[in-house]
């Protein structure tokens, strides 16, 4: 009994989505009085910073041949980790690795799997864990029935402190066959900052009437320290890019900070955004149905709102540098 | 080009979303049901455009019972030659992988596409499923798919950019915003609809690894606090002392 951490890299070093992870599957060990142990797949020279979130031991594949990422054989390093170590609880985030990592090792094991997690398993009565479903608009409960279970956690959930400690490092290289994808190319997005991993964000709608009036947008979204983001129409229209579009179609993100602009707030738009958790909404119309789910509301031309917004944000960061 | 298109029944986007049954049931009470818009709108019009470029069929197939026939006419309505409904409500998504294995696993299909996930569930767990226990690979989040030969070339969203990989088939994609164009289904598609096969296949009974205790709402907003626009910059200092988010 124990319990196997995937932890996900970018660049070579641990991602902060991993920390969180690891810093979750510990308490639950913690709470088990069991172990946690990390795998880390491809090249990563920080392993060892895991130790400080609650990993004690960390399995690094660092073979060379992972360093392409293929779900089919990440999921059988993952598999074989579980059975070196006879974890019972397998933990991903869910991001675009975990989710395609978590579905194969759960088909692998036939163990049960919450995507999506966003909270601590309840082992009142059973194993029953919290995720938000239809889109946001409401949470469910799922009771996982199978002896091993599998969790892929929503990043931004739950606290990711470091506990301190240390872990140690072992190489772990199974045979498990060659990969069958083939990466041609690799294309990083312009932004420094990827939405999905903003902890602001900065987003824009029809209420902007084009795209030559984005510089606005993109100023204060750069003196927040956040990412910019869009709706769909704003999308459909060419006037951003598609990655941009946040909402039930596009990207769901659950920053700490979301700015609407112009964005009058259908159902659908709300839906990718609803979690978030402080949500500022600036429109025109008084009527603009997204004031309701709003902490905070100007009614007002954004054209006079954003500048004066920008002015204080540039105010306040030149105060407090 | 033999394409597989899997395709979900969802709540409309704009449904009205309430639970039954001491909160333990979907209220599907005045609750209009669509095919899952990523299945759609992506994947089965991707599947269409590769059949009209290379030849061959596109299959669409659907786990659940017979009140999903109309969205699986809505989708030979867009297009798809032929249909396959296994008999079963599926209780998680391994339960639903499981049985679409079983029945696909011996036709010989070079492609199966599918949405990156359901806008009910939200799992993105359905195609990484299949491609395990079909022991195929799978390319997840896929933009763009293009077909040339036993080679499948596929761009697809990774953390922070895009990746372009090349595949043999057969092949498991899950398809995301930008891999095609949704169609409206027209006045002959949805006639030729009504006479096409839409067979009825028995379920084997596979098992389900989860099932749903109960279901919650998430707790009301408060008031929204306004700020007069004129002092629009009072937001910045709100959002440090009070939201405590910057």
């Amino acid at each position: 009994m124990s319990i196997l951490i995937y932890a996900n890299t970018a660049n070579g070093k641990i991602h902060k989505s991993a920390l969180e992870a690891v810093a979750y599957g510990s308490k639950i060990a913690k709470d088990m009085g069991t172990n946690t142990t990390a795998i880390v797949v491809g090249a990563c020279d920080d392993a060892d910073t895991l130790g400080e979130f609650g990993a004690t031991k960390v399995l690094h594949a660092n073979d060379t041949k992972f360093n392409s990422f293929d779900p089919s054989v990440y999921a059988k390093l993952v598999t074989a980790a579980v059975e070196a170590e006879g974890a019972d609880i397998i933990i991903f985030s869910h991001d675009y690795t975990g989710k395609s990592i978590a579905p194969r090792v759960s088909a692998r094991l036939d163990a049960g799997l919450v995507s999506g997690a966003v909270d601590y398993p309840n082992t009142n009565n059973g194993f029953t864990i919290r995720k938000a479903v239809f889109s946001g608009k409401a949470f469910a409960n799922i009771s996982i029935t199978t002896d091993k279970k599998v969790i892929s956690l929503l990043p931004n959930s739950v606290d990711k402190s470091p506990v301190g400690g240390s872990a140690s490092v072992e190489t772990f290289n199974p045979e498990v066959g060659a990969s069958t994808v083939m990466v041609k190319e690799v294309v990083k997005e312009s932004t420094d900052l990827p939405l999905t991993e903003a902890e602001k964000v900065v987003s824009a709608g029809r209420g902007l009437k084009g795209p030559e009036n984005w510089e606005m947008v993109e100023d204060l979204a750069k003196a927040l320290g956040a990412a910019t983001a869009c709706s769909r129409p704003v999308s459909d229209m060419d006037w951003r890019p598609h990655h941009e579009h946040v909402g039930q179609t596009g990207v769901a993100i659950r920053p700490n900070l979301y700015i609407a602009i112009g964005i009058s707030g259908a159902i659908q738009h709300l839906a990718g955004v609803n979690q978030s958790k402080t949500i500022v909404v600036i429109n025109n119309d008084p009527e603009a149905p997204f004031f309701k789910s709003a902490n905070y509301g100007i009614v007002g031309d954004a054209f006079e709102v954003v500048p004066k917004l920008l002015e204080a944000a540039k105010a306040f960061n030149a105060a407090n540098h | 080009m033999k394409i597989l298109v899997c395709i979900s029944k969802a709540p409309d986007t704009t449904a009205k979303i309430a639970f039954t049954n001491n909160n333990t049931e979907f209220d599907t009470n005045g609750v209009q049901f669509i095919v899952n818009p990523y299945d759609e709108w992506y994947a089965l019009v991707r599947g269409l455009e590769l059949k009209e470029q290379l030849g061959g069929s596109v299959t669409v197939l659907n786990v659940g019972t017979a009140e999903n026939d109309p969205i699986i006419r809505k989708a030979l309505a867009i297009g798809a030659d032929e249909a396959v409904r296994i008999d079963v409500n599926p209780t998680d998504a391994l339960q639903a992988s499981k049985e679409i294995t079983a029945y696909a696993k011996s036709e010989g299909f070079d492609i199966i596409l599918l949405g990156k996930e359901t806008i009910d569930y939200n799992g993105s767990q359905m195609g990484a499923m299949i491609s395990e226990l079909m022991d195929l690979p799978y390319v997840s989040l896929a933009t763009k798919l293009d077909v040339n030969g036993n080679t499948a070339t596929v761009s697809r969203d990774i953390q922070g950019g895009t990746e372009i990989v090349e595949v043999s088939t057969p092949v498991v994609i899950s398809a995301a915003k930008g891999m095609a164009e949704a169609r409206i289904p027209n006045m002959r598609g949805i006639m030729a609809a009504r006479t096409k096969p839409l067979n009825v296949v028995a379920a084997t009974g596979a098992a389900a690894a989860t099932t749903i205790s109960n279901y919650e709402l998430p707790p009301a907003k408060g008031d929204c606090h306004y700020i007069d626009a004129e002092n629009a910059g009072e937001l910045i200092e709100l959002l440090h002392n009070e939201a405590k988010v910057i």
